[in-house]
């Protein structure tokens, strides 16, 4: 259950665009179903008390919004983070990406967000209404009038249930109890694939990439890939879009989406949380940020504003790439 | 280089500074080293963007080389420095997807360093030629 509620988030929003605060308020905003709730700018209170939502769907990240909102608007936008949004935020500030002084910060906090999907594996589709009840979520079906209880705690998405952090690193203002760095395990399936065979990790690869439809939601949702021309677009490129040719262009595009993002990923989960196909996006971007700590040193990206990422930093004694395999082979 | 009639592609990126003269050194002092090394002339080795190594292996490389200033000697004082970190990580990953590890190095030669140039010509292609054809980055459409 989350600890703040949805009246807290409208009398803040309201209250700082009747004192001119903000212009401009970006939120959540109810979808066509209880579950598919989507990011919105909102201008007036009537707006706000009408569609604002703050339920266990919120998944959205906005750090990446501001990117756009504060060219649009003038005036400062009030924008609501949660712990692991404030990291992408401080990364975009740091890559220069929006104006800090046309952004007013809340930070809220997360009780962890639940997956859809997981809870379509339980209840099935047909889904009409889910409502908060509790730990519980109250799932209603078109075929049935009865609801379904749901623990949340059994549907909480990849990203929550590995959350590195309930501790908001940027804000202006903090609503609620402020949480800490949480020691996750977020890197143990990354452990488990590194400790097979090649050929199982590329049987593993084939059978995840291979679904990849490439409608680039990943690269699109993501708040470290901020360029306005993207590699991916030129159709010059040969992986522009979906190839029925062969795997190259999957393994392509999945190799170097990860790569541009490497040491600037903030392992927020977007990117997994947007995919319809459901591909383990953060297993590849988990694997630069664990070879990143292992042989340059431990670093999270977005934890300090201003921090030099490791991949456009270097020292003198560093690992030899030849060394990378001796390393792992001895580790083993 | 063959093994059972395979004849390996190699693409090596050199930098212009050291192992592009390097290799001429090799050629200059006789040395072999397989004809089926294309080399690719590069202003420093940090020009090979991860793209590059990948696009190779497209176009039919079945192993790619990068070779480099020595670390401290690089004509733009930290260029290598960078591959260093860069290869270090896309071969990591290159490895975690299950594509042969073996396919891909980066090694440091001097212009001076002919013979280190063609030795690991050699050695490479040998390595390569004993996995034998790069089925993993393949791309059908590239091919005859
Ligand atoms: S969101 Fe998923 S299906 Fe779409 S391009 Fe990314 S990996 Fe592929
Ligand atoms: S790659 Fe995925 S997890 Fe990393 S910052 Fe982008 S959306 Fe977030
Ligand atoms: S100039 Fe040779 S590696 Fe930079």
């Amino acid at each position: 259950m989350q600890t703040v509620t949805r009246e807290q988030l409208i009398n803040k929003a309201v209250a700082l665009l009747a004192d001119g605060t903000v212009k401009c308020v970006l939120g959540w905003k109810k979808g066509e179903f209880d579950y598919d709730v989507t990011p919105a700018v909102f201008e007036t209170e009537e707006e706000i008390r009408a569609d604002f939502v703050w339920n266990d769907f919120c998944g959205a990240n906005f750090s990446k919004y501001l990117v756009a909102k504060t060219r649009q608007f003038d005036g400062k936008i009030l924008v609501f983070l949660k712990p692991c949004d404030t990291y992408s935020f401080n990364q975009l500030l740091t890559e220069h990406r929006f104006d800090r002084d046309k952004v007013y910060a809340v930070g809220i906090p997360c009780a962890g967000m639940a997956d859809i999907s997981k809870i379509k594996e339980i209840c099935g589709d047909g889904i009409s209404s889910i409502e908060a009840d509790g730990d519980y979520l109250s799932v209603t079906t078109i075929y049935d009038d009865q609801p379904i209880k749901v623990e949340i705690k059994e549907v909480l998405a990849e990203r929550c249930l590995n959350c590195k952090s309930k501790k908001h690193v940027a804000y202006d203002e903090l609503l609620g109890e402020e949480g800490d760095v949480i020691d996750s395990n977020r890197f143990d399936e990354v452990a488990q694939l590194e400790a097979m065979t090649p050929d199982e990790r590329f049987a593993f690869w084939q059978k995840e990439l291979s679904r990849c439809i490439r409608c680039n939601a990943c690269r699109d949702v993501c708040p470290a890939c901020t360029c306005e021309k993207c590699v991916f677009d030129n159709p010059n490129s040969g992986v522009e879009n979906k190839s029925p040719a062969n795997s190259f262009e999957e393994k392509m595009f999945h190799i170097i989406r990860a790569f541009h993002v490497a040491g600037r990923c903030t392992d927020c989960g977007e990117c997994s949380r947007v995919c319809p196909q459901h591909i383990p996006l953060h297993l590849l971007n988990r694997k630069f940020i664990k070879d990143i700590n292992e042989f340059y040193g431990e670093y999270q990206a977005g934890a300090q504003e201003g921090s030099r990422a490791p991949v456009v930093d270097y020292t003198t004694e560093d690992l030899e790439p030849g060394e990378v395999f001796d390393r792992r082979d001895t580790n083993a | 280089m063959q093994v059972n009639g395979y004849k390996p592609l190699i693409v090596a990126f050199c930098c212009n500074w050291c192992s592009y003269a390097g290799a001429d050194l090799a050629g200059n002092n006789r040395l072999n080293y397989p004809a089926d090394v294309k080399i690719i002339r590069v202003p420093c080795s940090c020009r090979v963007n991860p793209m590059f190594v990948l696009r190779a292996f497209q176009r039919g490389a079945d192993g790619v080389i990068i070779c480099g200033c020595h670390p401290g000697d690089c004509h733009y004082t930290s260029g290598n420095y960078y591959t260093r970190r860069r290869m270090a990580l896309l071969f990591s990953m290159l490895d975690y997807l299950g594509i042969e590890r073996e396919r891909t190095r980066v090694e440091w030669v001097s212009a001076a360093e002919g013979a280190k140039f063609a030795a690991t010509m050699n050695e490479f292609t040998e390595t390569v030629a004993a996995l034998g054809e790069n089925k993993r980055l393949e791309d059908l459409r590239c091919k005859q």
